[in-house]
């Protein structure tokens, strides 16, 4: 793959301050939040990318990730481009700065469907769009409190749902299940398996 | 004069052509649709939250449940994210049958979305022709994992076994025939190859069958010719992908495109449209079922000549022999291990997609160096049809608003994840 070299060669002759990595054959450009719609947008019209489809948005909470990146900032969104004109794929990671209120600039004004995308990252991780045309959760039921995908969101969740017979409606109360994991977390130490 | 406005009508979760739990709240205008809003959600499973707390190989089923309706397509994007990780390299044997059921798989998607499409049009008759062969690639799916639907075949190094030397049979009950089972047995007599040899001979005379309904149909033509039409550049903008992004006439297929598994060896075509509405996304689909039984024919005839191994042999990653676990203490450390703490993935990310019957169906893993995924994110192609509902609807009637459903080809399970 001598394209992804001239990708990387053009991605770093390009944005000099960002970090580009290549690892498993894909090209991974880091940035500062900030700078992401600048980026997009370079990606989008510069004869050299031609990203011109946005194939995903996902948000990464960094909070429990063993290595600290990007001065130690928790949420990342990390856009998935795809350039079908160079048959390329390129994926964008936006590390968001302010870990308690994460704000970055909405992509909607370069990619038509990040609408959908970002609406789903602010629900499952709390990640504010700002400009986004339509903010509103997506997947998680109406009224919903919290943001269920950060690292510190319980998995069995925080409430459940019944019917009460006494009150003739459907309530919320607190999980009574417990939670169950029966296969710890293990992390190997550096050159464990190379014995 | 009377005053005319526009109001607000709510279609669905229980609505039959909404296709399971889709809820729209729509703006009309008369008959004419103004505004619709998608309120999606309602099958969420947090398949993603739940991966992040089981080992690789325990989340394998969840991938099933995802599109339900083409689940090893989901499998096969998950393992391929793995062993791109591992850089685990897949006998060539598996990679054949893994070709082979992602072409079944590829049949009984689009013969479910041909038979509800027709069925949302008002066509009721091709919904129980095509059910009728998606009888039999069930019937492939439980030769080979023993589930009709959720196989969990596919497996990180290979599938899981060798094809079946022999076709399961119908058995005699007391309330059939002998006269009808030995019927149903006819072409079950040989091996697993021969049933589907048998059906892909079978089966290009059954697509005619459909087209004979369809594609001249007067009323067919009325509900579909100019619906939703989607302009290359848009359909693009919008993250089109698959049958979607191939109806408005761009040739993209990544298993041409960027070829994985032994797509590179087999010969097919790649359909496209020309108008990018309902009816050229039809034909589209409906040759592209056309090339999946020409690519079945490919892999059967290699699979009959050749035979080897279906998973990996290295068994940090692969579970030994059965055999070898009597005998061998290593065999027998190894399963300990692989099916307890499971296999750890290097650290970092990595995305790998496959062309799924309804587009790019993408798993991006971020590993952390564990025994499981530190993040896994589902790239769903129908989150991103369904996202330009409304603006493909924009105008049209309420009865072209389930024409323009049906053609997205919406699976709630894959959506909403």
């Amino acid at each position: 793959m001598s394209d992804l070299n001239k990708l990387i060669s053009n991605l770093k002759s390009t944005f000099p301050q960002a970090v580009v990595n290549k690892q498993f054959n894909e090209a991974t450009l880091s940035i500062y939040g900030n700078e992401i719609i600048k980026t997009l947008k370079k990606l989008k019209t510069g004869s050299q990318f031609k990203f011109l489809q946005l194939i995903d948005i996902a948000a990464v909470d960094y909070s429990q990730y063993p290595q600290k990146l990007f001065d130690n900032n928790r949420y990342a969104v990390v856009y998935h481009l795809l350039s079908i004109k160079n048959n390329q794929r390129l994926r964008v990671r936006a590390f968001v700065e302010d870990n308690n209120f994460p704000v970055i600039e909405t992509a909607t004004t370069v990619y038509a469907n990040a609408d959908w995308y970002e609406r789903e990252a602010f629900d499952l991780f709390g990640v504010m769009f700002l400009n986004h045309p339509d903010l509103r959760r997506i997947l998680t039921d109406y009224g919903f409190i919290g943001h269920p995908f950060r690292k510190d969101f319980p998995m069995i969740g925080k409430v459940e749902m019944r019917y009460d017979p006494e009150q003739k409606r459907v309530i919320y109360q607190p999980v009574t299940i417990e939670s169950r994991n029966n296969v710890p977390r293990v992390i190997d130490e550096e050159g464990f398996r190379n014995g | 004069m009377a005053e005319i406005k526009n109001y607000t009508m709510n279609f669905g979760p229980q609505h039959p052509a909404a296709h399971g739990v889709l809820r729209l709240v729509l703006e009309l205008d008369g008959e004419v649709i103004q505004r619709a809003d998608p309120h999606i959600g309602l099958l969420h499973r947090a398949t993603e939250k739940l991966a992040e707390n089981r080992t690789y190989i325990q989340s394998v089923p969840y991938m099933d449940r995802l599109d339900y309706v083409s689940m090893m397509m989901n499998e096969h994007a998950y393992v391929m994210a793995i062993e791109k990780m591992l850089n685990l390299k897949v006998p060539v044997r598996a990679q054949y049958i893994r070709v082979l059921f992602d072409e079944i798989t590829r049949l009984l998607n689009h013969l479910l979305w041909l038979g509800c499409h027709a069925l949302d049009v008002g066509a009721m008759s091709v919904f129980l022709y095509t059910f009728r062969e998606r009888e039999d690639l069930f019937d492939c799916y439980e030769a080979v994992s023993g589930a009709r639907m959720h196989a969990a075949y596919y497996r990180p190094g290979g599938v899981y076994r060798d094809l079946p030397d022999h076709m399961p049979q119908y058995q005699n009950t007391r309330f059939s025939r002998p006269s009808e089972t030995h019927k149903l047995n006819e072409n079950r007599q040989g091996s697993l190859l021969d049933f589907i040899e048998d059906f892909a001979t079978r089966f290009p005379g059954y697509i005619d069958e459909y087209e004979t309904l369809l594609t001249d149909n007067r009323i067919w033509k009325q509900r579909t010719v100019g619906i939703g039409v989607v302009s290359p550049e848009r359909a693009i903008e919008l993250g089109f992908t698959g049958p979607m992004l191939r109806g408005s006439g761009i040739e993209w297929d990544l298993r041409k495109k960027q070829p994985y598994e032994v797509y590179d060896k087999l010969d097919f075509d790649i359909p496209v449209g020309v108008e990018g509405d309902c009816y050229d996304r039809y034909l589209v689909r409906i040759e592209e079922m056309r090339q999946s039984v020409h690519l079945i024919k490919q892999c059967t005839k290699w699979l009959r000549e050749n035979s080897g191994p279906v998973i990996s042999d290295n068994q940090k990653f692969a579970p030994p022999k059965r055999t070898d676990m009597k005998e061998d203490m290593e065999s027998m450390i190894h399963h300990f291990k692989l099916f307890t703490e499971g296999f750890h993935l290097p650290k970092g990310e990595a995305y790998a997609a496959v062309e799924h019957p309804k587009g790019e169906f993408g798993i991006y893993m971020v590993s952390d160096g564990a025994n499981k995924p530190y993040r896994l994110k589902i790239r769903a192609p129908g989150f991103a049809h369904l996202a330009s509902l409304d603006e493909m609807t924009k105008g049209h009637m309420i009865s072209d608003l389930v024409a323009i459903i049906g053609t997205q080809d919406i699976v709630f399970g894959e959506i909403d994840r």
